[in-house]
């Protein structure tokens, strides 16, 4: 009955390389370009913490994608929540902001994202119930129904905040760089980084360590099946979105404090970016979205260093030229 | 009857409104004094070509993208540049508006090629993604675009507000250059509207119907979705490009807030799903209402965000603050997405059993 | 011995389709029956329909005195059904074990059921680590039954287990299907091999165009050449 061979177990699966090492292949190609080395290691810092937040606010939305075919619009408006709630949080306690005390700096900086989490999760649970789930199954009134909340979200975010930016500073002990010799690392874009690493460990602990991430990944292959297995999807799935709206508002918040100010548009502009990097690392995946989202952002620096026009559009040609490679994404999905 | 294709509007309340619009935008100079008005009318015209070559694809076709705002801004900066940078003559404007064409066709056409490869949610991810990168290189080509601040151009002469062809006002409106610009804007929207509805209800249109009832079993019926599919996408990238060819000509001004941003693309979305999916009079319904709305709402609004201010109401002001009218715009949508899926065309539907279905 | 299952003027509309026209049968408790009939009979339409996936649109379901009709699949599966699709629908990219793992909702895998299957699906225990995905077409069916009884089931459901399948790994799951017969579960099993259908039913109903047209012993289908060709338009040999 046995069609292979007897003796020893075959190997575990093994996850295909090559797709994980193209952040690598960017890196090393850029390199001699660059010149530098100080400034190809301040880029390439640059680089993983950019990463790290959008692999933040893009794994929500990919798992959202996978398990129910639900291209939420909405998402962008969580990623702007995250940013102004933050903003809540750093108001009240801008003593601690200011303050030399390290303990304090971080202690308003994990409330401020911590805040972001909660906030938006309880609303993604609300956007859920109000906007998406009366559409379900039916891809156009559901791309148009999220659309429609998010300019409603959009618009009572200034509403609420005002029209203008808002402007949110790291707290003090943050600020200021590393400095290696000549290379100077941002204090704050390694502490980005080192949230991102925490979510993406958290995230993949969940996924491959427990029933419910078994649920999850199962889902995203063949819900059907796992509703035939007697498991209520649907109450899965409310709480990967309010988890993916959370985790958006997370990187909203982490984003905001990077760049100095927040303002509603935020949301639209990382937006774009999260689908083109669910899709670079293939609908469902959160792992292709990780690799995805450090190589979208490596090449956003280098060429915003090397190229500063193609810069901006460099995300899109990164995404052509991936899917002339591997046209359903760097670590697709089966079944799909 | 074969001026509107055999195909008019369905059920009496329909056509008067549909009736009501169309009167109103060609008389518009002389029923409504004023800039602003005649403003509205032209912007009006303009947007329902836009939206009616957007329905052609969406609502006929079946197929979600978010580039459609990519080709009127190809149309717009084609001609605004060749204005701007040749000089403002009629074959300049030929001139701008052929290449403009040309291009369109060509994104029209790899775009169409591409959709082959990949599911529709996919494609209408990469389309947005497409159309965001048009909007940034607009901005970074700035030597050649004019970057974030556009470009202003002169219109050729008997268009410009300052020609008078006329010494004598006719019915107390100023016969002058700006008059002539408001008819050629009408007359082409008008124009191009009545060869979409021929498009939609030749066999060719039934064709793109059934592909989107069941793409399966059109192709098994022997129909070339891969043809149907690009060729509906490329009349419509066509129909988006006048547009804003007739948008640049008449604001003199091109800019990739006016000409590229995706507010206008969701403005079209919302217009679209308003007016009614699947029918061309939903366009001219969907966009007059919108426009009006877009430019008289907001007095309204701000005579509502002050009588709130006045009361110490909370909140109230803000809501009703004149930017905010995309808030209840966005409302109207959403709840016209839920309960009117088939919106106010299809809401004014006359009952089962008398007619054909609308066109 | 597990509940009978039956069917009662059952109808089913997929979109403008009308598949299931008025099913009625029975399935007798702890016994196996097959369901026969040419492709586009219905069914898989009708498995589909009593698993919940689709909601029939007329007619009465039960599993013993219990009503399935109307309930959602994952309360049909948690009332004691378990289901092995045509398409096998395992998960690629999981694990031989994480599958089986899903297949057992009331709790933990039981280690003297798995290796009761593990003796009639080797394969699987050798695999135990391996990605799904990387299975021959005939394991991944071992696979698929494998999860629906990883855990005892009222009623189990398996469509078309030996479509594509090599002649020789048809025969071992003739085996398998006798040894869960034994545990006296009750079986509906949709087969086009007809002696698959003769070596392991022991009722067989026969559908055409949504209906049923034919009920009654395996054993005297078999015997009935030219029954058999009125019913299923191939004699017993010609269907191997």
């Amino acid at each position: 009955m046995s069609a292979t061979g007897f003796g020893a177990a075959l190997p575990r699966r093994r996850i295909e390389i090559l797709p994980a090492m193209t952040p690598v292949i960017v890196a090393l190609v850029a390199a001699p370009f660059v010149g530098s080395a100080s400034t190809f290691v301040t880029l390439t810092a640059a680089g993983l913490a950019m990463g790290m937040m959008i692999f933040t606010m893009a794994s929500g939305l990919t798992l959202v994608f996978g398990m129910m075919d639900v291209l939420n619009f909405g998402h962008g408006a969580f990623i702007a929540l995250g940013a102004y709630v933050a903003t809540l949080v750093f108001l009240p306690l801008a003593g601690w902001s200011a303050s030399d005390s390290v303990a304090l700096n971080l202690a308003v900086f994990l409330l401020a994202i911590v805040a972001a989490a909660l906030v938006c999760g309880a609303l993604g649970w609300v956007f859920e119930r109000l906007i998406v789930k009366p559409v379900y199954g039916q891809h156009l009134r559901q791309i148009l129904a999220t659309i429609g909340g998010s300019i409603i979200a959009e618009q009572l975010m200034y509403a609420f905040w005002g029209p203008d930016q808002i402007p949110l500073s790291v707290p003090k002990t943050l600020e200021g760089s590393f400095v290696f010799g000549e290379a100077a690392i941002e204090k704050y874009r390694v502490l980005a980084t080192l949230v991102g690493l925490v979510v993406f460990a958290g995230e993949m602990l969940i996924l491959n360590r427990t029933k419910i991430g078994l649920l999850i990944r199962a889902g995203v292959e063949n819900r059907e099946m796992v509703e035939a297995l007697g498991y209520r999807i649907d109450r899965l799935f409310i709480g990967v979105f309010m988890a993916g709206s959370a985790l958006a508002g997370l990187g909203g918040a982490m984003m905001a404090l990077y760049r100095g100010q927040v303002h509603a548009t935020i949301g639209g502009e990382f937006l774009v970016l999260c689908f083109i990097v669910i899709i670079i690392g293939g609908l469902g995946s959160v792992g292709g979205s990780f690799v995805a989202s450090i190589l979208v952002a490596l090449i956003a620096n280098y060429a915003g260093f090397l190229a500063p026009k193609l810069a901006l559009v460099s995300n899109i040609l990164a995404m052509v030229v991936v899917l002339l490679w591997r046209p359903r994404g760097l670590y697709p999905v089966s079944g799909r | 009857m074969t001026l509107l294709s055999g195909d008019p509007p369905r059920g009496r309340a329909l056509q008067v409104l549909v009736a009501l619009i169309v009167l109103a935008l060609m008389l518009a100079p002389f029923l409504f004094p004023g800039a602003k008005a005649l403003n509205t009318a032209a912007k009006t015209c303009v947007m329902i070509l836009l939206v009616a070559s957007y329905d052609v694809l969406l609502g006929y076709t079946g197929i979600v993208s978010f580039a459609h705002v990519m080709f009127f801004g190809v149309g717009a900066y084609g001609v605004g540049l060749a204005l701007y940078g040749l000089s403002a003559s009629w074959g300049a404007l030929a001139l701008g508006l052929v290449c403009a064409f040309i291009l369109s066709l060509a994104l029209a056409l790899a775009i169409g090629l591409f959709s082959l490869r990949v599911q529709s949610i996919f494609f209408a991810m990469v389309t947005l993604a497409v159309a965001y990168a048009f909007n940034v290189l607009a901005s970074q080509l700035s030597d050649l675009t004019g970057g974030e601040d556009g470009r202003s151009f002169k219109i050729p002469e008997i268009l410009q507000p300052g020609f008078k062809w006329l010494d004598h006002p006719i019915l107390g409106v100023q016969a002058n250059g700006k008059l002539l610009a408001y008819y050629l804007v009408f007359v082409v929207a008008a124009a191009a509207f009545l060869v979409l509805l021929r498009v939609v209800n030749s066999p060719f249109g039934r064709v793109l119907q059934a592909i989107r009832e069941n793409p399966f079993r059109a192709e098994a019926l022997g129909y070339r979705i891969v043809f149907h599919r690009t060729l509906a996408t490329c009349i419509s990238a066509l129909g988006a490009t006048l547009a804003g060819a007739l948008s640049a000509l008449w604001l003199r001004y091109v800019g990739p807030d006016t000409a590229l941003s995706f507010s206008i693309q969701v403005d079209v979305l919302v217009m679209v799903v308003v007016g009614g999916m699947g029918s061309l009079y939903g366009a001219i319904v969907g966009a007059a209402l919108f426009v009006v709305a877009e430019s008289y709402l907001q007095d309204l609004m701000g005579a509502l965000a002050n009588v709130a201010a006045d009361a110490r109401l909370p909140m109230l002001p803000g809501l009703f603050d004149p930017h905010r009218w995309l808030l209840w715009l966005g409302l109207a949508f959403v709840l016209a997405v839920y309960f009117a899926p088939l919106g106010i065309v299809g809401a004014l539907k006359p009952a089962e059993g008398k007619g054909r279905p609308a066109g | 011995m597990s509940a009978s299952l039956t069917l009662d003027g059952v109808h089913t509309h997929i979109g403008r389709y009308h598949i299931l026209q008025g099913v009625d049968f029975d399935v007798p408790g702890g016994r196996t029956t097959m369901l026969l009939g040419r492709n586009g009979a219905g069914k898989t339409t009708t498995l589909r329909t009593i698993m919940g996936l689709w909601r029939a649109s007329k007619g009465r379901i039960a599993l013993g005195d219990k009503a399935l009709q109307g309930l959602a699949a994952s309360d049909v599966a948690r009332l004691g059904v378990g289901y092995a699709p045509e398409t096998m629908a395992i998960f690629s990219d999981l694990t031989v074990r994480e599958n089986l793992v899903l297949g057992a909702r009331d709790g933990p895998l039981d280690d003297k059921r798995l290796d009761w299957i593990f003796g009639f699906f080797p394969a699987l225990k050798r695999f135990w680590l391996s990605r799904a995905g990387s299975l021959s077409g005939g394991q991944k069916q071992m696979l698929s039954i494998a999860r629906a009884i990883v855990e005892p089931r009222e009623l189990l459901l398996i469509d078309e287990p030996t479509k594509g399948l090599a002649p020789a790994i048809v025969g071992s799951l003739i085996e398998c299907l006798r040894e869960i017969k034994a545990t006296g579960v009750t079986i509906l099993l949709v087969e086009q091999n007809f002696r698959v259908a003769v070596e392991v039913g022991d009722e067989v109903r026969v559908m055409d165009n949504g209906r049923v047209v034919h009920r009654g012993a395996m054993n005297l289908l078999a015997a009935d050449e030219s029954l058999q060709n009125r019913l299923l338009g191939l004699s017993l040999d010609s269907h191997q």
